[in-house]
């Protein structure tokens, strides 16, 4: 079973406020998850190649223009955010001046 | 006058005949929608004024003899993880509950091109995390066979809202069964395409390795024509392939050779199911189809290495909601540091599946954990795509069934995550390997429907749906 503490640790990883029931459950239902993928123990593949997709993929890279019809949408794009300043977003400071 | 039970083929000729007008079909599938909406619970917002004024300039088109593409008038549903300007998009979601599009999917550009009628946006399980529809944030929907029963998901709002005809066809996403899965409990055609032939742009991103649009529909006619319509290089989508540049090769369906994975028939299948599958598998045999027994040996690690891979890709693309760029946010309280932001939104925002499977997601990339989990995963992944490679020298296509199970009740397995997980046993692999593959209604038992699951080799949807054809000839 996954610690108290791992489970906070990882929540904090992943930006993820919990209650404190929740850490209880989720130590639970991760370790069952956690145990199902032992499993995998049972196949040796420390020689294979790891695929990150089905299939190979290659770069398609795109000239690097301005267009029109993009600078309208980040408009649009910009109306959305909870906050803005000047056009650009606005987040909390994250550094003290002293 | 009521219009129902329509394919796209008989709207599309009824419509050239001028036996109804693209406003009356419209509008009879709303009128529907607005009486059965409140007890399936497949859409989660109707679009009456985007479909009447599609609908106005179908019928000028046909007054003034344009060409007609196929689906022109044709009534459709989408699924609420694919943008449509000017509708929300919520994902099912409470984080993007009052997020609006500000531009249009791929697809969905691909359909209004074709003047098709979108009615709505259909339910699903939270960002598409699912196999029932019970992670939607606003509700469950309901199998339209058996209202006690879920329609499957994560399309399950779309699977039901064909199969109660409150739609002619809808679209579907498939990130490890999310479009076939519920093809198969509600008695639909869905096709879950070849990574790659259909553009994800514009598609709220799941797990970017495995996620798949694709149609839900009526009859495997249908299906290929609405495939058809949507697939093709996208300049926005880098996963995107030209697929008239992919030679098909050609192929006499008297010749065609079809196998079953007996890895796929052990403990865990309802028996019901399984005489269903195989008295359908008999079927086509009986009809000339040569069928041998194959083995994909690693179908049991697939499971586990999906529930690796599907999160882990998944905890990294939903970082983006963090209450700064749109979404819901928590910004405005008090909460004096962002990291507070953050984390406020976020555990407001998101529903119990989501979080379980950011955190699971988390832990496997986490350091430590990487490459006892992820790595060990992606090796795995390699194996599954091998065992497919080898197969697919033998034979043209496999069958399968699509789910273990029949339709479940509602309720039954949302306290027990991983008895949902394994729902998923047939159909993850064919995600992992990128394959495209169909659901088809074989059977039912007692008033449940059942569907065959037919994989094909990459790129090869034309040659498995004229296979699926065949079944509806027999």
């Amino acid at each position: 079973m996954i610690s108290e503490e791992e489970v906070k640790h990882i929540a904090k990883l992943a930006r993820l406020g919990l209650t404190d029931k929740e850490v209880g459950k989720f130590q639970k239902e991760l370790s069952s998850i956690l145990d199902y993928f032992e499993k995998l123990k049972k196949i040796d593949v420390s020689d294979v190649e790891p695929s990150s997709r089905s299939f190979a993929a290659e770069n398609v890279l795109r000239r690097d223009e301005i267009k029109e019809e993009q600078s309208k949408r980040n408009r649009k794009l910009l109306e959305l955010a909870p906050e803005t300043k000047d056009g650009y977003l606005k987040v909390k400071p994250i550094i003290k001046f002293s | 006058m009521e219009i129902k039970e329509l394919t796209i083929k008989q709207a599309h000729d009824g419509l050239k005949k001028k036996e109804f007008s693209a406003a009356e079909l419209c509008k009879s599938y709303l009128d529907r929608i607005s009486k059965k909406n409140r007890e399936i619970f497949s859409f989660l917002e109707i679009s009456e004024d985007l479909a009447m004024n599609q609908a106005k300039e179908v019928d000028e088109m046909i007054s003034s003899k344009k060409e007609m593409p196929l689906l022109a008038g044709i009534p459709c549903g989408i699924k609420d993880n694919m943008l449509v300007e000017g509708l929300k998009c919520t994902a099912a979601s409470k984080i993007l509950k009052n997020y609006t599009a500000p531009y249009d999917a791929t697809v969905t550009k691909k359909l209004k091109a074709q003047n098709a009628l979108i009615l709505g946006k259909t339910n699903l399980d939270e960002f598409a995390m699912g196999a029932s529809t019970e992670h939607s944030a606003f509700g469950p929907t309901k199998n339209p066979n058996d209202l006690s029963r879920v329609p499957g998901g994560s399309s399950g709002g779309s699977a039901a809202a064909v199969a109660a005809d409150l739609s002619i066809f809808a679209l579907g996403s498939d990130t490890g069964g999310s479009i076939r899965q519920p093809s198969s409990f509600c008695g639909t055609v869905g096709l879950k395409p070849t990574y790659g032939a259909v553009s994800p742009y514009g598609l709220i991103a799941f797990a970017s390795s495995l996620d798949q649009i694709g149609p839900i529909t009526k009859t495997v006619e249908d299906c290929k024509m609405v495939f058809d319509a949507i697939k093709g290089k996208d300049e926005l989508d880098s996963t995107s392939v030209e697929l008239s540049k992919i030679a098909q090769a050609k192929y006499d369906l008297r010749n065609v050779r079809i196998g079953v994975p007996k890895e796929y028939f052990v403990k865990g299948i309802d028996p019901e199911v399984e005489k269903i599958i195989k008295s359908a598998i008999k079927k086509y045999e009986d009809n000339g189809v040569k069928i041998e027994e194959v083995s994909l040996p690693h179908t049991e690690y697939a499971l586990p290495c999906y529930y690796i891979i599907a999160p882990s890709e998944a905890s990294a693309n939903l970082a983006r909601y963090d209450g700064i760029k749109y979404g819901m946010s928590n910004a405005g309280s008090p909460a004096s540091k962002l990291l507070d932001v953050y984390l406020s939104t976020r555990e407001e925002g998101f529903g119990p599946e989501v979080r379980r499977r950011i955190m699971l997601g988390t832990y496997a990339l986490s350091s430590g954990y990487y490459d006892a989990y992820y790595l060990k995963a992606q090796k795995v992944r390699t194996r599954v795509i091998d065992d497919f490679n080898k197969v697919f020298k033998k034979v043209d296509a496999l069958f399968t069934p699509v789910s273990p199970i029949l339709p479940f009740k509602i309720g039954e397995k949302i306290e027990d995550p991983l008895s949902m997980y394994l729902v998923d046993i047939y159909t993850v692999s064919v995600n992992l390997a990128g394959l495209p593959a169909l659901s088809m209604p074989c059977g039912k038992a007692g008033k449940l429907p059942v569907g065959l699951q037919i994989i094909g080799k990459r790129f090869e949807e034309d040659k498995i749906l004229e296979i699926g054809k065949l079944y509806e000839h027999f």
